[in-house]
């Protein structure tokens, strides 16, 4: 379970941080009137919808720092026998990070107010998503085949599962991304846009941390980089 | 004052019903008296600060409850008082704990010259396995399990063939001798349960868990399944016979060894001397 | 002190916070079915929690009279019975306590609370209930289906609960499973609300340290289930998975009813890890907004500043980010390393500090205070009683070794039901008569508000009591019937017949009460905007029931913590949090 209690740790960190610049020692009792609201005139300058995704990721975080957290666990145990992971998995990473890379670039062309370079971003980060995923089921496929299904091992069934859920985040993230770039094909108002399109973007980097990590976990990087910490710790 | 004598009965009530209600903890038969005088210390320091808040709440309904023209006092916090509060609580807080693990400590430290003894739980029966002569357990593995092998033990390890294999029936110990108990289960979560021991384990499907204690006196136990374990959870009994060692001996002698019932004859069966070692 | 000068009594001119894009209903269906208004979002989880909780009240008197009374009623069998306490846990504890007070209340009092016109994402809002519907009737459905539902116990520890010596392997568990799924996602849309709606749509002036308890109680709880609901969410889908897909993620190599299984070398530890990361914070998940609740019932009705504010304030940020350190205290028994026992014992019983601390600025908010009994401070006075009572049986078995003999015992049962059944339900009903004026318009019904106290609060106190030392005898938890065993003498069996009287008697109070918000709905007494005289923001709205958009043309400003009752030197006994000190002052002399 340490990676979760890490990952708490970490969210329990920044809450702490926000908290302690919230004046949490005053004494309100003996303060009036409104000047003592730090958010100043306007209120907070952050859109709720932006802090309302930082809120989502710390959930898909937690859910997926559970998964690591079980993963590890299980591996513990005698019957594990690591599966042989498919040279497409590597292609098929390289492709989600151009799809993050392609959605950055639409998300920079909004704000010069380049709609061409934004639509262009946009496909292009829309498609290759769509490929990542055809890819993962080409994966799911490929190792079928080859006869690890999904029950006749824990790491396969931790690897249907993982890929699984991370697949879903993509596709709930591509219908946002589908009425987004509807939008933009619509011609709407720039203004309106960014929002739409930065959220898009920070999920979509979510995304590929999160996917980066679960490779680490899978190709068993991950240990290897827990063990070399350990020898540096010791 | 109605409302404050009535909350003040709430507690001279449950203190009453403390001290002389019948029903309280069965007679210990085991070494873990320690338990007992540690949940006797944690009644006695929540028992005094459940008093103290009731009877502090009724004295406030009493006496502050609202009249005609009464104003409450301003008073937003007092940290010194706050503070004594605290510093208070953590103190009865370490007072309940700090035996508490000493106490766990014995708990979870096996001495070395206990006996092991294994219990094997599954739907719905209990059964026993003791070492042979040898004082030692064979291996078992819950995919050997056949009608002839009903606990699963490795016929192949010599460790064994002379383990006493106890089924339908109940578990007889030595009093005064402390015993390991080794807790495996062949299908769902089990808990070998007895009152009059204080002590309990849970017993997982795939691992063996344990725990020890010496019975401290001779009488007829119930076991009880203490983890849901399915339909017949509450009919999974069975009885632990604490007696002297030698009447525990010559039950022993009765007893069938592994070999025995799985028809591998090349051992003997398991000859107990009360001299042996 | 930080005084800022005003020109006029009205104050600074308000300001739009957060702005939210209203949606406007256009029919009946977008107002009252298909609403985005969280205050009619707020009814509707409300009617639905307290729906199926019936259901879980109606389950545990069929498991009273089971009890009380063994044997003597045909149509209760042992599969029956776990299938009841099955129903009964998981219903009360997730759909019933954490939908109404996070669902129900949340959505009803934060907006109004803080400030705010509506929830921050008022559509994502109108989802949640509706997924939480669709859980909720796929849970009922359990009922029907050939096997019924699961008897799993509300833990569903596998492999037990997904083999067929447990009552509904077929279908009750899968379905079962499936609508806790439903219930996170459910949960986290409204989830998202909340605690956006806390961060960004506070109106002006209303800073955190402003807020009222109930806002800092729900708010925690809210971003403790966020994290929390996930390991339930994994722990589900894994088990599901086992139990159609034949994976090992829990399922060790078994032998089921003589025939070895496919299953192997999965741990039921790893469950019961996921299980519990998610299951301890549910406690403080369903005890903090009831510590906020309660903190400004008290407040209140006693005409009194509630006492220690920032104390009680870092005491809920304190529980709730301990809380995610001790789950393992449910498992000291569970055959874990021994050595996690002396780390969780310690980290659970250093979290009873600030939990104590809480309950004596309660009772010191009593202390020459001005006390009204009426009905919701009679349910604060029963709460403190129950909970102190609960939380203290608690520190029986946080303490890993006085856990051993009692842990799966009737004094588990007794403690939980104390410190998270009976006590939050306290404030369930205070908080219900305190705010039933403000969502109807209309006083709930006094005569039969107090009658509806005493019995539940009497009663229940009976029933949970005594109960601690059925387990104190030794007897078990879960167990239809205790039968023949040497430890547990005949009057044992009366007082559980004692015992199963008391709570049928407790449950015939709840149709009493449940008449009474019928009843009053047309007949109450008209209440008024602000019947209790309470300072803070949801009493001060322009109509009531508070209209679309709660606050008419401006957003109020506020000037004041949440809490100034009594103040010495001014006119009335307290000062609505929207109001400007130069009225005040105007009214008279200034502190």
């Amino acid at each position: 379970m340490s990676a979760i209690v890490l990952f708490i740790a970490t969210i329990a960190a920044i809450a702490g941080w926000w908290l302690s610049q919230q004046r949490l020692a005053a004494k309100p009792w003996l303060e009036q009137g409104v000047a003592v609201d730090l958010r100043g005139d306007r209120g907070s300058s952050v859109p709720a919808a932006k802090i309302g995704l930082g809120v989502f990721l710390a959930v898909v975080g937690s859910l997926f720092a559970l998964l690591i957290s079980a993963y590890s666990m299980r591996t513990t145990m005698v019957d594990w026998r690591d599966l042989p992971l498919p040279k497409l998995l590597w292609f098929n990473t390289g492709v989600l990070v151009i799809s993050s890379v392609a959605l950055q670039w639409a998300l920079m062309a909004a704000r010069r107010d380049d709609n061409e370079g934004l639509i262009v971003g946009l496909l292009i980060g829309g498609a290759s998503a769509v490929m990542f995923l055809t890819g993962q089921l080409v994966v799911w496929q490929q190792l079928k085949i080859a006869g690890y299904v999904v029950a006749s091992n824990p790491a396969n069934s931790f690897f249907y599962l993982i890929t699984a859920l991370h697949g879903l985040h993509v596709t709930g993230g591509l219908v946002a991304l589908g009425r987004t770039t509807a939008k933009v094909w619509r011609g709407a108002p720039m203004a309106q846009l960014r929002l739409s399109i930065e959220l898009c973007t920070i999920y979509w980097h979510f995304l590929l941390l999160v996917w980066l990590v679960l490779l680490g976990l899978l190709t068993g990087w991950t240990d290897n980089f827990v063990d070399i910490c350990r020898q540096l710790l010791s | 004052m109605a409302v404050a004598l009535i909350l003040l009965l709430v507690a001279v009530a449950s203190v009453l019903f403390h001290l002389y209600s019948p029903w309280w903890w069965t007679p210990i038969a085991s070494n873990w008296s320690y338990i007992d005088h540690t949940i006797n210390l944690t009644f006695w320091i929540t028992g005094a600060v459940f008093c103290a808040v009731i009877a502090f709440m009724a004295y406030c309904v009493l006496r502050f409850h609202h009249t005609e023209g009464r104003r409450a006092h301003y008073n937003p916090e007092n940290k010194k008082l706050e503070w004594w509060l605290s510093i208070g609580t953590a103190i009865g807080v370490v007072a309940m704990l700090a035996p508490g693990l000493v106490v766990w400590h014995q708990f979870v430290t096996v001495p070395a010259d206990a006996t092991d003894v294994e219990v094997v739980g599954q739907q719905w029966m209990w059964s026993y396995r003791l070492p042979g002569k040898d004082g030692r357990l064979g291996t078992s593995d819950a995919r050997l399990i056949s009608s002839d092998n009903p606990l699963g033990l490795n016929p192949n390890d010599p460790n064994g063939q002379d383990d006493i294999v106890v089924q339908n029936e109940d578990l007889h110990l030595p009093v005064g001798k402390p015993v390991k108990v080794l807790l495996r289960s062949i299908d769902v979560l089990h808990d070998f349960y007895v009152p009059e021991f204080r002590a309990k384990m849970d017993m997982i499907p795939g691992s063996v868990t344990y725990y020890w204690l010496t019975p401290t006196r001779t009488g007829t136990f119930d076991v009880l399944c203490a983890e849901l374990c399915g339909a017949a959870h509450a009919q999974m009994r069975s009885k632990v016979v604490v007696e002297e060692e030698k009447e525990y001996h010559a039950w022993l002698e009765r007893q069938h060894t592994f070999a025995a019932l799985s028809g591998q004859r090349n051992v003997a069966k398991a000859a107990y001397k009360t001299d042996s070692e | 002190m930080v005084d800022i000068p005003f020109d006029e009594v009205a104050g600074v001119p308000p300001a739009e916070v957060g702005e939210v894009e209203l949606y406007h209903p256009h029919s009946w269906w977008t107002r009252y079915v298909f609403s985005q208004d969280a205050k009619v979002i707020a009814v509707q989880y409300s009617i639905t929690a307290m729906s199926i909780g019936m259901v879980a009240l109606v389950l545990s008197w069929m498991m009273r009279l089971q009890l009380g009374f063994p044997g003597t009623f045909s149509f209760i069998d042992a599969n029956q019975y776990l299938q009841f306490i099955t129903m009964h846990g998981m219903i009360m504890v997730i759909y019933l306590l954490t939908a109404l007070f996070l669902g129900g209340f949340g959505n009803y009092l934060i907006p109004l609370m803080v400030g705010a016109r509506d929830m921050v994402f008022p559509y994502v809002n109108m989802l949640s209930y509706w997924v939480y519907l669709l859980a909720v009737l796929v849970l009922a459905a359990t009922f029907f289906v050939p096997g019924g539902p699961t008897g799993a116990g509300w833990t569903l520890y596998p492999p037990q609960a997904i083999l067929s010596g447990t009552p509904g392997q077929d279908w009750g568990i899968v379905l079962m499973l499936a609508s806790l799924i439903l219930f996170i996602i459910g949960f986290t849309m409204g989830g998202l609300n909340y605690v956006v709606t806390v961060l960004q749509a506070r109106t002006r002036g209303m800073t955190l340290m402003r807020m009222p308890l109930t806002v800092w109680g729900i708010f925690t709880a809210t971003v403790m289930a966020l994290l929390a609901f996930p390991a339930l969410f994994v722990a589900s889908v894994m088990l599901l998975l086992d139990r159609l897909l034949g994976t090992s993620f829990f399922m060790p190599t078994l032998v089921e009813m003589g025939q070895l299984t496919k299953y192997g070398g999965g741990s039921p530890i790893l469950f019961q890890h996921l299980f519990w990361f998610f299951g301890h914070p549910e406690v403080y998940i369903v005890a903090l907004p009831a510590f906020g609740i309660i903190s400004d019932l008290i407040s209140t009705h006693a005409r009194k500043n509630i006492f220690g504010y920032r104390m009680m304030v870092w005491a809920i940020v304190a529980i709730g980010a301990l809380s995610f350190v001790v789950w393992a205290h449910h498992m000291y028994v569970s055959g874990m390393h021994p050595y996690f026992g002396f780390f969780f014992a310690t980290t659970t019983l250093i979290i009873a500090i600030p939990t104590a601390i809480k309950v004596y600025n309660w009772v010191l908010t009593l202390w020459r205070g001005d006390i009204h009994l009426t009905v919701p401070m009679l349910f604060a006075l029963g709460f403190i009683i129950t909970f102190v009572n609960g939380g203290l049986t608690g520190l029986f078995l946080g303490n890993v070794v006085v856990d051993v003999p009692l842990s799966d015992t009737m004094f588990v049962v007794a403690h939980f039901h104390m410190v998270m059944g009976i006590a939050p339900i306290m404030a369930v009903f205070g908080g219900i008569y305190h705010w039933y004026p403000k969502v109807t318009g209309r006083m709930l019904n006094d005569a039969l508000g107090h009658f509806h106290f005493w019995v539940t609060f009497i009663g229940a106190y009976a029933v949970f009591f005594p109960m601690h030392y059925l387990g104190l005898l030794g007897m078990p938890r879960r167990y239809h019937d205790i039968g023949e065993t040497a430890f547990v003498p005949a009057s044992a069996h009366d007082l559980n017949a004692f015992m199963s009287v008391a709570a049928l008697i407790v449950g015939f109070a709840q149709i009493v009460f449940l008449f009474n918000l019928v009843w009053s709905l047309v007949k109450g007494k008209e209440a008024g905007g602000n019947p209790w005289r309470a300072t803070s923001l949801e009493w001060q709205t322009p109509e009531t029931p508070p209209g679309h958009g709660n606050w008419g043309k401006e957003l109020p400003v506020v000037y004041r913590w949440a809490y100034d009752y009594s103040v010495p030197g001014a006119a009335r006994d307290f000062i609505p949090q929207n109001e400007p000190p130069a009225r005040v002052a105007a009214q008279g002399a200034h502190p």
